[in-house]
C-alpha cells in the first residue's frame, strides 16, 4: 500500500535530480527548431502563398535554434570537454549517440536551405557599401556573384528539394529526443511508444506559436497591420496539430490510468499532488484547454478579424507556455518518481546555480537576438510585403 | 552457471579483426534498423564471470558494508555505492522503508512507530546488479560505461562525458554522479577481487550476509549457495538479467 504522506522513500541516489531546467530547455528548443522548419516547408514545399511573409523568416529562426540547441546540453555535462566524445566515440546501442549524426545531418540540410534562401541578399550586400563588408559578404556568397533568372530558378529549385528532405529529417530530430525519453524502460512516467509522437507533435505547435508570436510582435514593432492570412492559415494548422497533440498526450495518462498497472498508484500521485500546477493547471488547463476553445472559435466561427488577432495572439503565448510545461513535466517529473515507487524527490532550480534559471533564460534569449541581428542584415521578410517594407523604411 | 550471451557488452571481448567485422556489421545492421544483437554476441567468455549473493535472512542492517565501501572507494557524501534498506510491514498493511544517511550509521528504533504495531520488519542491502544486459551500458552514448570481461559493470572515468544518462536508465538507483563530473557506481571493488581479496562490504559483513564469486565455476561458493537456496533477483520484468542474487527476498523490494 503506497502511503507518501507518512512513509516517502527514495533510494539515497536519487535525492539528487541529475537532469535540470537544462534538459528541459533541451527538447524545447529543438521543438522549436522542427517546428519553425516544417512551417517553412508549408510554403515552400506545399506552396502555401499565405505563409510567403513567414516563410524564409521561419526557416532562419529554425536554423538559429538549432545552433543554440546544443547549449543547454553542453552547460549540463559533467565533463563539457569531453563533449565530442558523442562524435568521435559513439556507441551503436545507445539512443543518445546518434545525436551527432542526427544533429549534424539537419544543420547541415538547414544551414544549406538558408544559405540558397538568402544568397541573392548576400550578392546584394556584396556589391555595396564598404570594403570589408564587401568582402565578407563576397565569402559568404562563395564568391559567385552572379544572379539572373537562371539562377533564381535554381536556388529555388534547390530550397525546393531541401525543404522536401528536411521534412523526414525534423520528425527524425524530434521523434529522436522524444525516444531518448520513451525507451527507458526504468521509468513508467517515461517508457511509452506514444512518448517520440507525442514530442513531435507538441514540436510542431510549438514552432507554429513561436511564429505565430514574432510576427505578431514585429508588425507590433514595426506598425504593420497584421496580415490576416499568414493568421488564418497558421490558426487552422495550429488547431488541428494541437487537437492530436492533447488527444495523444491525454490518452498516453488514460490508458495507464485504465489498465491500473501498480505504476498508476505513483503517477497519479505524481500528476495530482507532485505536478498538479504545471500538469493539471498549466499544461492541460491553461495551455491545452483554453487555446483548444480560443482555437475552436476562430476556425469555426465567424469572428471579426481584430478579434481572431487576438485569440490567435492569446493561443500561440498559451501554447507556447503549454509545450514548456509539457517538457518540464516530463524531464522533471520523471525524476521525482523514485524508482522504488515508494516516493518522491523535489526539485526546483536556483536561480543563479550552474544549470540555473537565468542561465536558461540567458541561452533561450540568445536565438532570438541572433535572428533579431540577421534580420537587421538581410530582411528576411519579402519586400512587398508590409512586415518587409517597414523594415526597409 | 554459464555466463549468458551478451548482445551490449560482449562486443568489447572481440579481437581485432571482429571488430571490424562487427563494426561493418553495425553499421550495416543500423542501417537497416535491427539492434545487432546476434553479431556481436560471438564469443563466449571462459574465464570468470562474477555475481553477488545477498543473504536478507542473515543481515542484522548494522551499515558496516557501507561504512566499508565508503572508506575503500572514496564515495562522496550523500552518494552511495551501497545501502541498506529498512522494510517495516505494520499491522494494518502499511509497509514503510527507509534508509537513513543509506545505513551508514546502521539503523535506530523508527521512534514513530510503536513496536506493538510492527507485524515484521527486515534490511535489505543493496548495490548495483551487474546486469548481464545492462540498461546503463545500452544507453551510454559515448561506451564509457561497459560490462568488463568478468562480468562486472564498470565506468571508464576518463571517458565519460557526465550526461547522466545511465543513472536514468539504472531501474536500481544504484548509479550517482560524482561530484567531479562523471558516473560513479559499485565496481564490485574490482580493484580488490582482480588480485583476489573480497570487496570491501562482503570482507566486513559480520553475519555472512555478502557473498561474491565467479559464476561460472561449478564448485564456487556462490553456486553452492545458489543451488541450496530460493532466491530472486529485483525487477525481473525488466529484463536486465541481474547477478546480485536475494536469498529470502519479498515482493514488496523493489
Amino acid at each position: 500500500m503506497l502511503d507518501v504522506e507518512s512513509a516517502n522513500f527514495v533510494f539515497p541516489n536519487e535525492k539528487h535530480v541529475y537532469w535540470t531546467v537544462m534538459i528541459v530547455l533541451y527538447p524545447y528548443i529543438t521543438g522549436l527548431v522542427a517546428g519553425a522548419f516544417i512551417v517553412s516547408s508549408l510554403y515552400h514545399l506545399f506552396q502555401k502563398q499565405e505563409l510567403r511573409t513567414m516563410a524564409r523568416f521561419a526557416l532562419v529562426a529554425s536554423f538559429v535554434f538549432l545552433l543554440f540547441a546544443p547549449l543547454p546540453l553542453l552547460m549540463h555535462l559533467g565533463m563539457p570537454h569531453r563533449a565530442f566524445n558523442i562524435m568521435i566515440t559513439p556507441h551503436p546501442t545507445s539512443a543518445m549517440a546518434g545525436f551527432g549524426v542526427v544533429y549534424l545531418s539537419y544543420l547541415i540540410l538547414v544551414a544549406l536551405e538558408v544559405w540558397f534562401s538568402v544568397r541573392e541578399d548576400l550578392v546584394n550586400n556584396a556589391l555595396k557599401g564598404g570594403k570589408i563588408k564587401r568582402l565578407i559578404f563576397k565569402i559568404l556568397a562563395l564568391g559567385d556573384l552572379t544572379i539572373n533568372e537562371e539562377t533564381r530558378a535554381l536556388d529555388h529549385k534547390v530550397v525546393r528539394v531541401l525543404s522536401a528532405i528536411g521534412i523526414p529529417l525534423a520528425c527524425f530530430l524530434h521523434g529522436y529526443v522524444g525516444f531518448l525519453f520513451g525507451s527507458i524502460k526504468a521509468n513508467p512516467w517515461w517508457s511509452t511508444p506514444l512518448m517520440f509522437i507525442i514530442f513531435l507533435l507538441s514540436a510542431i505547435v510549438s514552432g507554429i506559436s513561436v511564429l505565430l508570436f514574432l510576427f505578431y510582435l514585429i508588425s507590433w514593432l514595426r506598425k504593420v497591420p497584421y496580415e490576416d492570412g499568414v493568421m488564418r492559415v497558421l490558426a487552422g494548422y495550429l488547431w488541428g496539430f494541437l487537437i492530436i497533440d492533447v488527444a495523444l498526450e491525454i490518452m498516453e495518462v488514460l490508458s495507464i490510468a485504465y489498465e491500473q498497472m501498480p505504476e498508476w498508484q505513483v503517477l497519479s500521485y505524481l500528476i495530482w499532488h507532485k505536478l498538479f500546477f504545471s500538469y493539471i493547471v498549466v499544461q492541460n488547463l491553461i495551455g491545452s484547454f483554453v487555446p483548444l476553445i480560443l482555437l475552436a472559435l476562430v476556425n469555426l466561427t465567424r469572428l471579426s478579424n481584430r478579434l481572431a488577432h487576438l485569440f490567435v495572439f492569446l493561443s500561440s503565448v498559451l501554447v507556447l507556455i503549454q509545450v514548456l510545461a509539457m517538457r518540464w513535466n516530463v524531464v522533471i517529473g520523471g525524476q521525482l518518481l523514485s524508482k522504488s515507487f515508494r516516493g518522491f524527490t523535489s526539485y526546483f532550480p536556483g536561480l543563479f546555480e550552474k544549470e540555473g534559471l537565468i542561465t536558461a533564460m540567458i541561452i533561450f534569449t540568445i536565438p532570438f537576438l541572433l535572428l533579431r541581428w540577421i534580420d537587421k542584415r538581410i530582411n528576411l521578410f519579402p519586400p512587398d510585403s508590409p512586415l518587409g517594407q517597414a523594415r526597409s523604411g | 552457471m554459464k555466463k549468458p550471451m551478451n548482445p551490449v557488452t560482449d562486443s568489447f571481448n572481440l579481437e581485432r579483426r571482429k571488430v571490424l567485422k562487427s563494426g561493418l556489421s553495425t553499421v550495416l545492421a543500423l542501417g537497416l534498423g535491427f539492434f545487432p544483437k546476434r553479431l556481436v554476441a560471438t564469443l563466449k567468455s571462459q574465464g570468470r564471470w562474477y555475481g553477488f549473493v545477498v543473504d536478507l535472512t542473515k543481515c542484522i542492517g548494522c551499515g558496516a558494508c557501507v561504512r566499508a565501501c565508503k572508506a575503500e572507494n572514496n564515495v562522496p557524501d550523500g552518494f552511495f555505492r551501497t545501502w541498506v534498506e529498512r522494510y517495516t510491514f505494520l499491522k494494518d498493511g502499511r509497509v514503510i522503508v527507509d534508509s537513513p544517511d543509506g545505513a551508514l550509521n546502521g539503523f535506530e528504533d523508527n521512534p514513530t512507530i510503536p513496536r506493538s504495531l510492527i507485524a515484521k520488519s527486515y534490511f535489505v542491502p543493496k548495490l548495483c546488479n551487474h546486469c548481464t544486459t545492462a540498461p546503463c551500458v545500452q544507453v551510454c552514448p559515448v561506451g564509457a560505461t561497459f560490462v568488463s570481461q568478468d562480468g562486472v559493470v564498470l565506468v571508464d572515468y576518463k571517458h565519460c562525458i557526465g550526461c547522466g544518462y545511465c543513472i536514468q536508465a539504472c531501474p536500481y538507483g544504484s548509479r550517482f554522479l560524482n561530484p567531479a563530473g562523471y558516473a560513479d557506481k559499485c565496481t564490485l571493488c574490482y580493484h580488490r577481487i582482480t588480485k583476489g581479496k573480497k570487496p570491501a562490504c562482503v570482507l566486513v559483513c559480520p553475519v555472512g550476509a555478502r557473498l561474491y564469486g565467479d559464476l561460472n565455476d561449478q564448485n564456487s561458493e556462490i553456486n553452492k549457495v545458489l543451488a541450496g537456496t530460493r532466491h530472486a533477483v529485483l525487477k525481473p520484468e525488466l529484463g536486465t538479467n541481474p547477478k546480485c542474487f536475494y536469498i529470502g527476498l519479498d515482493q514488496e523490494v523493489r
